[in-house]
């Protein structure tokens, strides 16, 4: 019984009886212009907040604009900022499609950059290519099995994995936070605790003619990859089953238990890789700043894009493009930086709203189901 | 901080007066989702109704000068964000638990906006009793001085169980929690008894948040929630729905969340910030020992999503 309601909950989005409208399949008006009428619906209420600060929203507007695309500058700080969002995404998105709403992004891409810290660290002395990849491999393998212990709980205990996977959020932060001021802390590093550095030697590199870190080419080759997993491989499909129907999936015989971890694996892997590139590309050591807030918006990511790895690439640039003005408005209009968390906000709550809509705007209707 | 003379005893001590100056903000969420979860909708949003609670708690408390009426404006912005999540639920095929998840980001975000003017000022705080006069060891003192919040809480209790057991409304509630279409068929209107049942639980959740600021730890910032609010609605989960059972985890809760700074306090520092981390450890804990996939959680809601 448990885990049916949870499908039904978490199945990326509701199916028409005809099962016309399918993620990818979806006729293109209906999945583009309802979250995009969110969207401007959702700007145009920030807009308002900040017109009650007294704040004049057509300034925000424009240094929004700005602070994204307006420069060579703003458009690499929106792509770096994408980058880890990709992969964070991916966490909420793969096991949604077998029914999962997971929500511990944060604590897997914190897992995950630790981990990685620990490898590097640990393999200073060793060739470049080694390192990086002893890394990567440490990081995807934390951020898997954080995940998978939800998703392992969920289908053998079955405790709710939203609430397990967020609180396995804090025990990550106290756990990077214990280690790096107690057993693996630089002696060296006074005011703030952080681990030894994994030599600036072994970084990730940008990608050339940019200051745009490799993370971003890493991010959408994982993200086509997933996309490819779940609609043309056959695990992909028995996925998708489980998640929509897990009653005929029963009856099929599917190995639901190993579908559910395989994918919660895999959506951990993605965000402790995350956590993995931006140790390795951004922080050097791991301390409280791996503390990102990525993993948080990565929910967004992944809800906005309506579970489906491909949409999510052009959502990734927008809330990195959204999270680069936030600079801006602060310094030229005196916005708080949590401006745009605020914005975040009211852009998750209009579109999961917008569900309501699906199917109730007469002109919008795809073909299939109007007839 | 010295012994004064109780060594080692100092820290069951502190942590009993730790677990209820703790347990208060657990005891509020706990009973407003105990009141949401048995309509039928469970609200992740108390996170962030917690945290917009503090805030504006404090903020009024800081202009007004008094801090109850923090504790109410608490509770209405409270309320506010419980309408919010009760009437985006009942747009058709919305789902309760994703905009739960909505509502805490924003709600964290939105308190870190306008909180940003009160994180400097002292705002007047709420007064506590002192059940410790009897002794003339401060520790005794200091541990068994109670807020009266808290004893607000604690007559909550009975109220809410008789309300639930005893009372036409709670009545209804139970109804439109374990049966949609009985309900209906009853003539009662459920999604206006869900949009209620939100808003109170929101309510409740907002006077959690005004205590996290204005008595313990007591004083406005950004971080000052950190998964209280998400750690009280799993609490609910185990506490089967009875808000006498919600009381005594709550004290649980408190007490595990006050081990860290106790040790602390006699000088043992090793594992601060795992200890700290005691009460979801333990939430995690007992919701694999609860739980179970095969049968429905005894005394569960029928309508509730993440039980059915």
């Amino acid at each position: 019984m448990v885990e049916e309601t949870a499908a039904v909950l978490a199945a990326p989005r509701p199916r028409s009886p005809g099962g016309s409208r399918r993620l990818i399949g979806t006729p293109a008006a209906e999945a583009i212009l309802v979250p995009l009428g969110a969207l401007i619906l959702s700007l145009l209420l920030f807009g308002l907040f900040v017109a009650c600060a007294g704040v004049n929203p057509l300034a925000v507007y424009r240094y929004m604009v700005e602070g994204s695309v307006g420069s060579w500058f703003s458009v690499q700080n929106t792509l770096t900022r994408a980058a880890p969002l990709l992969l964070t995404g991916l966490c909420t998105a793969l096991p949604a499609q077998a029914g999962l709403m997971i929500i511990g992004n944060e604590g897997a891409f914190v897992m995950g950059g630790l981990a990685a810290a620990a490898a590097g660290v640990a393999l200073r002395d060793a060739p470049s290519f080694l390192a990086l990849a002893a890394m990567a491999v440490a990081g995807t393998a934390a951020g898997a099995v954080w995940i998978a212990l939800a998703g392992s709980l969920r289908h053998w205990r079955g405790v709710n994995e939203t609430i397990s996977s967020l609180l396995l959020n804090y025990v990550a932060i106290a756990i990077l936070n214990q280690l790096v001021e107690g057993p693996f802390r630089d002696p060296q590093s006074l005011n703030k605790p952080s681990s030894p550095s994994i030599g600036y030697a072994h970084m990730i590199g940008s990608i050339p003619g940019t200051e745009i870190h490799w993370g971003l080419a890493v991010g959408i080759v994982v993200c086509l990859a997933a996309s490819i997993l779940i609609r043309r491989t056959t695990v992909g499909f028995a996925t998708r089953i489980t998640g929509g129907n897990l009653k005929a999936a029963r009856m099929v015989g599917l190995p639901i238990g190993r579908l559910v971890m395989l994918t919660c694996a895999l959506g951990g892997a993605a965000a402790g890789l995350a956590g993995m590139i931006e140790l390795a590309a951004v922080q050097e050591r791991a301390s409280a700043d791996l503390i990102t807030g990525y993993g948080y918006s990565g929910i967004l990511v992944a809800f906005l894009a309506r579970q489906n790895p491909l949409a999510m690439i052009p959502v990734a640039v927008l809330l990195g493009g959204i999270g680069a003005s936030g600079g801006l408005l602060q310094r030229h209009l005196g916005l708080p930086d949590a401006a745009t968390v605020v914005l975040q906000g009211i852009i998750f709550i209009v579109i999961l709203a917008s569900d309501a809509v699906y199917g109730r705007v007469p002109w919008l209707k795809p073909a299939a189901a109007r007839t | 901080m010295s012994g004064g003379g109780l060594g080692w005893w100092i820290v069951p001590l502190a942590v009993l007066g730790g677990a209820i100056r703790v347990s208060t903000p657990f005891l509020f969420v706990s009973l407003g989702e105990c009141i949401t979860e048995k309509s039928g909708r469970i609200n992740l949003g108390l996170e962030g109704t917690l945290v917009m609670g503090a805030m504006s708690g404090y903020a009024v408390s800081y202009i007004s000068g008094s801090p109850w009426l923090g504790v109410l404006a608490a509770g209405l912005v409270g309320t506010g964000m419980g309408l919010l999540h009760g009437t985006i639920c009942s747009l058709q095929r919305v789902n309760d638990i994703a905009v739960g998840i909505a509502l805490m980001l924003f709600g964290v975000g939105l308190a870190d906006y306008l909180g940003k003017p009160f994180i400097q000022p002292a705002a007047p705080q709420l007064p506590s009793l002192s059940f410790g006069w009897w002794s003339s060891s401060p520790d005794v003192q200091n541990a068994l001085k109670i807020n009266e919040l808290f004893l607000v809480g604690v007559a909550l209790v009975p109220l809410l169980v008789w309300a639930f057991r005893a009372t036409r409304w709670g009545l209804i509630l139970r109804i439109v929690g374990e049966s949609a279409d009985a309900a209906r068929a009853l003539g009662y209107p459920v999604i206006p008894v869900r949009i209620i049942a939100t808003c109170c639980g929101g309510f409740l959740a907002g006077i959690g948040g005004s205590f996290l600021s204005l008595y313990y730890p007591g004083a406005w910032s950004e971080r000052i929630s950190s998964g209280q609010g998400i750690t009280a609605v799993a609490l609910v989960i185990f506490a089967r729905w009875n808000p006498q059972l919600c009381f005594y985890a709550a004290l649980l809760f408190g007490g595990a969340g006050a081990l860290g700074p106790s040790l602390q306090g006699v000088g043992v520092h090793g594992g601060y910030y795992l200890l700290n981390a005691a009460p979801y450890i333990l939430t995690l804990l007992i919701m694999i020992v609860t739980c179970s996939p095969k049968r429905r959680l005894l005394g569960a809601p029928a309508e509730l999503s993440i039980t059915k």
